[in-house]
């Protein structure tokens, strides 16, 4: 590809502070919300009709204030971030594991198994995915599973490609001849020398693709097509507080910092890792 | 070039037939319309066979398919579950909503974005160039209809300036046109960068400088001009991403286009509607990525060979 040309020449160059912020951020996310059964033990459930509609860091006990049900906003920033990294990390391992495999045989192997994994990939590449999943979604009824399973099946392709690509460029290389030669097998050819050379592009890719599937996740939940509304996510407590805008702004305002706080840290991440895995620019801009 | 303009245009249609079996079949498994068109209730199973031989439910699936293929050729996708209004008659109404919406964020993105870019360009690794890149990443890092909450909330609710929701007046254009620039331009200011980057290394341009030339020209004349082409295809095949987005924020603002009227379908399971709002906008991106396709092609004869 053109745009992969010359990506290094161009490129923004990282600085360790952008390391750094990538790092706190994407770190406090997971954190609060791997403790957050210890912080929350109420999972942000517990309604208190006295305490409703209590500005921002007004009262020490809501530092985030409270919602029209008297619930803790804090505590449902923190549990909401649950269903969105869920999400995001498994509709990303999913992809990642169909995508690997059906790369490494189209391009290990080669024959038709490539020849329809490329036709196919032209294919998904052209369909505008997001209508198609709207749809299905309104279709099929809504679920965290499905939410998942569309993710998964909108982008294994990128990694089968990205996959095959690598493979191609190594299997003719050197050291895999002489393994082959030494009489070494696929499996373990595979296993052994191809996956760890194409683990830096996937990794990079990963980390952007569990960012945008957290976007994605949000506004499908936001419009009624994720996450069960029962459920606290920040897609959901965005819908329950733009019916409470002129009245409770930091009920829209948090769960949206939440998010934007977690993909920033990941497209940070995501940015540094390409600086430093990738430097032929093999994962794009 | 012949040759290359049929390959792609018998891809775009292949793309299409897959767009349309999906859709064909994703309402196929929304269960019985005949039900849904009446309702649960005093109905007849007299009534229903009825129903669904009139619409033709009855049929097999390919020959139904092949006749949702003919109704879009024609433009008939059907009538609506509500009010029977013609399916085409609602999308009429609202495509041209949306691409207006389409075209001025688009026109508004690269306004912001062509100076941005060339500002980061140009000032490559120091202070401007830095700024643009964290503003770009922060653009591109919260989901679209937050923005869109964020501006109502700062723009109608506390300065009382702009109206929340509609299409009346050129005031109720700000905020959804704004939204979309903003995410379109996180995008697009990294595009100009690279772009103008790559374009200001090359010799004529080093040789525009030893002229003499003054800075501005060599970088809106020559600079720009020959950074256009890669920009104009990059942005052109975003145009998905853009459909997709501008569904979701024209929800939002209550934009009368085709993403209102597909989350209305969707919300009253209008299912002809949502069928033919998808179908649509679905071959508005095959078509729009086919002519960019064409036209890069045709700008940039080495496109042709790959």
């Amino acid at each position: 590809m053109a745009a992969a040309e010359g990506a290094r020449g161009t490129r923004w160059q990282f600085t360790s502070m952008e390391l750094v912020a990538g790092l706190v951020l994407t770190g406090t996310m997971t954190l609060a919300v791997l403790f957050s059964p210890i912080l929350f033990p109420d999972g942000g459930e517990s309604m208190d009709l006295t305490a409703r509609l209590i500005p921002p860091f007004q009262s020490s006990a809501h530092l985030l204030g409270t919602d029209p049900l008297g619930r803790d906003v804090l505590a449902r920033v923190v549990v909401g971030g649950k269903i969105s990294l869920m999400v995001g990390v498994l509709s990303v391992i999913g992809a990642v594991i169909l995508g690997t495999l059906v790369g490494l045989i189209a391009g290990y192997y080669r024959g038709i198994a490539e020849i329809l994994l490329m036709r196919f990939a032209d294919i998904q590449l052209a369909l505008p995915f997001i209508l198609i999943a709207i749809m299905f979604l309104a279709i099929l009824g809504t679920g965290i599973d499905k939410v998942i399973f569309f993710m998964i099946v909108a982008q294994w392709v990128q990694y089968a490609r990205l996959v095959r690509g690598s493979v191609l460029a190594l299997r003719d290389r050197e050291f895999i001849l002489s393994a082959r030669a030494i009489g070494v097998g696929n499996v373990r050819i595979i296993a052994q020398h191809i996956l760890p050379n194409v683990l830096g592009p996937i990794v990079i890719l990963m980390t952007l693709n569990v960012a945008n599937n957290i976007l994605l996740e949000s506004s499908l939940t936001f419009f009624g097509l994720g996450v069960d509304p029962l459920i606290p996510s920040w897609g959901g407590m965005l819908a329950d507080g733009r019916t409470y805008l002129q009245s409770a702004w930091w009920v829209s305002v948090f769960p949206g910092l939440a998010i934007m706080f977690t993909v920033l840290g990941l497209n940070l991440l995501g940015d540094w890792l390409r600086d430093s895995l990738d430097p032929t620019g093999q994962t794009g801009q | 070039m012949a040759g290359f303009i049929l390959k792609r245009l018998l891809q775009a249609i292949f793309v299409v037939l897959v767009v349309t079996l999906i859709v064909a079949f994703a309402i196929r498994l929304s269960g019985d319309p005949a039900i849904m068109l009446t309702g649960a209730g005093s109905i007849t199973e007299q009534d229903l066979q009825n129903i669904r031989n009139a619409l033709g439910l009855n049929r097999p699936f390919l020959v139904q398919y092949l006749g949702f293929l003919h109704g879009i050729v024609v433009g008939d996708f059907g009538r609506s579950f509500m009010g029977g209004t013609p399916v085409s008659a609602l999308i009429a109404k609202a495509l041209p909503a949306t691409l207006l919406l389409a075209f001025t964020s688009l026109i508004a993105s690269i306004l912001l974005s062509v100076p941005l870019g060339i500002l980061a360009a140009v000032n490559r690794g120091r202070w401007p160039d830095q700024l643009v890149r964290i503003l770009s990443l922060v653009g591109l890092s919260f989901p679209n209809f937050w923005l869109a909450i964020m501006l109502v909330l700062f723009f109608s609710i506390q300065l009382g300036v702009l109206p929340p929701s509609g299409m009346e007046g050129p005031a109720s254009f700000v905020m959804p046109a704004l939204t979309m620039a903003i995410i379109l331009t996180a995008t697009n200011v990294r595009l100009v960068r690279t772009a103008m980057l790559e374009t200001l290394s090359q010799q004529y341009i080093m040789v525009a400088r030893s002229k003499g030339l003054k800075d501005w020209v060599v970088l809106y004349k020559h600079a720009l001009r020959n950074s256009a082409i890669p920009l104009v295809t990059y942005i052109g095949l975003q145009f998905g991403g853009l459909i997709g987005s501008i569904v979701i924020v024209e929800r939002v603002f209550n934009w009368p286009g085709m993403g209102t009227l597909a989350f209305d379908a969707i919300s009253g399971r209008d299912y002809p509607v949502l069928q033919g709002t998808i179908t649509v906008l679905a071959l508005f991106i095959v078509l729009i990525n086919l002519l960019v396709d064409i036209a890069y092609g045709l700008i940039d004869p080495r496109i042709r060979t790959e």
